[in-house]
């Protein structure tokens, strides 16, 4: 059976390195919070914290507070917070080992497509090229298939790009898949769920 | 030295011209200058181009330059939160540079810093590195982005002493250190400004230097995105 949003979330959180400094984007990657369990993890908010804590409970929140999401959240005692120029200084700077992503697509060579579709309504894209481009691994959790059932892992990605061969694994609900040298491996399944299906429900091109 | 102005309009007097570019702090609602914003307005000032992360909501932070028709550009990252600037855009009234938020706020810390331009990573294959200079150092390539010096720099603090020294309060600091730095004038509200030599000089977050005009003021401070959990989680 394919993983639903919070199983891929959970297995999202299995890339995470102990004791590393992380970035999760918004969707399904802000559930990976959810999993880090005993890890020593860390998580940046490129608005301008490490540290970051959960939300706050009802009564407590704070309007000098928030994440990259504009939600209010809480802090840590490792919490520290700094301007817009250092934070991005840190991802440019490859301080941050991870960003887990959304995508709309990812091509064979590790191409991504996750801010803008042409011809719709094109709010920008906020923090993503900077730390596509800067974090030493970016990992993407989405669905494998669009709403019309359609691949999007492609050969080469159809809309307007936000970094070019910077991805390194790619989750979805049917399994992970690592760019490598030539196209795209397969590294594990969802349960139940075949290489075969894997393969036919991707157009990238597949090397294992 | 004389920094500390009555109020908004009073520091902004003199300061202001139509077609002018401002450098405002803030990410979202948190941090912003709202008090010069509201100011802004009131001088009807028009044709401004605003280099700001965010745009604001419909009723507040640049949300209300743009109901009032007095923005002609802004240069952001992400400016999905506000129905008035996506019809102006749409419609064509309004121009949009975007610049990856990294790239924004290091536009603004260089043009302050006196740096030109710099090479970053950032953008590089992707529409934002078209028509502009690239360069490979060490089998990588970058691309060339320019230094922002703003007209004006309009930013939001905590506390701030009567020679402009600042301190920022936990995420509200974002945006507002590098707009600050890029202005050739730069006006500061704070929610308080407290006597000389009470502010730990160890942990001055923009030194006074930065700073060429101060107000003190009641702020809103809203929030765009409550969000709680349960006590028992907790």
């Amino acid at each position: 059976m394919p993983w639903d949003r919070e199983q891929m979330a959970e297995r999202a959180a299995q890339e995470l390195e102990d004791g590393t400094y992380v970035n999760l984007g918004i969707g399904i990657p802000t559930l990976v919070a959810n999993y880090i369990g005993d890890k020593d993890i860390t998580l940046q908010s490129e608005n301008g914290m490490l540290g970051m804590g959960p939300f706050p409970v009802e009564g407590e929140e704070d309007p000098d507070l928030i994440n990259a999401g504009k939600q209010t959240i809480t802090e840590l005692n490792r919490t520290s917070y700094f301007d817009s120029a250092t934070s991005f200084a840190m991802i440019r700077g490859g301080k941050i080992a991870c960003a887990i992503l959304g995508a709309m697509e990812v091509a064979e060579n590790g191409d991504l497509a996750n801010w803008m579709i042409p011809g719709k309504l094109v709010k920008g894209m906020g923090g993503a090229m900077d730390l596509v481009a800067g974090v030493q691994k970016v990992v993407i959790v989405m669905d494998h298939q669009n709403k019309h059932g359609e691949s999007k892992i492609l050969h080469e990605c159809t809309l307007p790009l936000t970094g070019t061969g910077v991805v390194d694994r790619i989750i979805t609900n049917l399994g992970v898949l690592d760019v490598v040298e030539g196209g795209l491996k397969i590294v594990e399944t969802a349960p139940d769920v075949t290489e075969e299906q894997i393969r036919e429900a991707t157009e990238a091109k597949i090397v294992n | 030295m004389q920094k500390i102005y009555d109020d908004a309009d009073a520091a902004l007097d003199g300061l202001l011209r139509d077609d002018m570019l401002i450098a405002a702090g803030g990410f979202g609602l948190c941090g912003i200058p709202e008090l010069l914003l509201s100011a802004i307005e009131r001088s009807k000032v028009k044709g401004l181009t605003f280099a700001s992360n965010n745009a604001g909501v419909d009723d507040f932070g640049i949300g209300i330059l743009l109901a009032s028709r007095q923005v002609k550009k802004m240069m952001s990252s992400y400016v999905g939160e506000n129905a008035e600037f996506m019809r102006q855009f749409l419609e064509g009234e309004l121009e949009v540079e975007f610049n990856p938020q990294g790239t924004l706020a290091e536009r603004m810390r260089a043009g302050g810093a006196g740096i030109a331009g710099f090479y970053t990573k950032t953008g590089v294959g992707t529409q934002i590195a078209e028509g502009k200079e690239t360069k490979v150092f060490d089998d990588e390539t970058y691309v060339l982005e320019r230094g922002i010096e703003a007209d004006l720099a309009i930013v939001k603090a905590w506390k701030a002493d009567d020679t402009g020294n600042l301190v920022f309060r936990k995420t509200a600091r974002n945006f507002n250190v590098p707009a600050a730095m890029c202005g050739k004038t730069c006006v500061a509200e704070v929610e308080e400004i407290v006597p000389r030599g009470s502010l730990d000089p160890d942990c001055i977050h923009l030194p006074g230097v930065f700073v060429h005009r101060l107000i003190q003021g009641d702020h809103e401070k809203r929030i765009e995105k409550v969000t709680t959990r349960k006590k028992e989680e907790a």
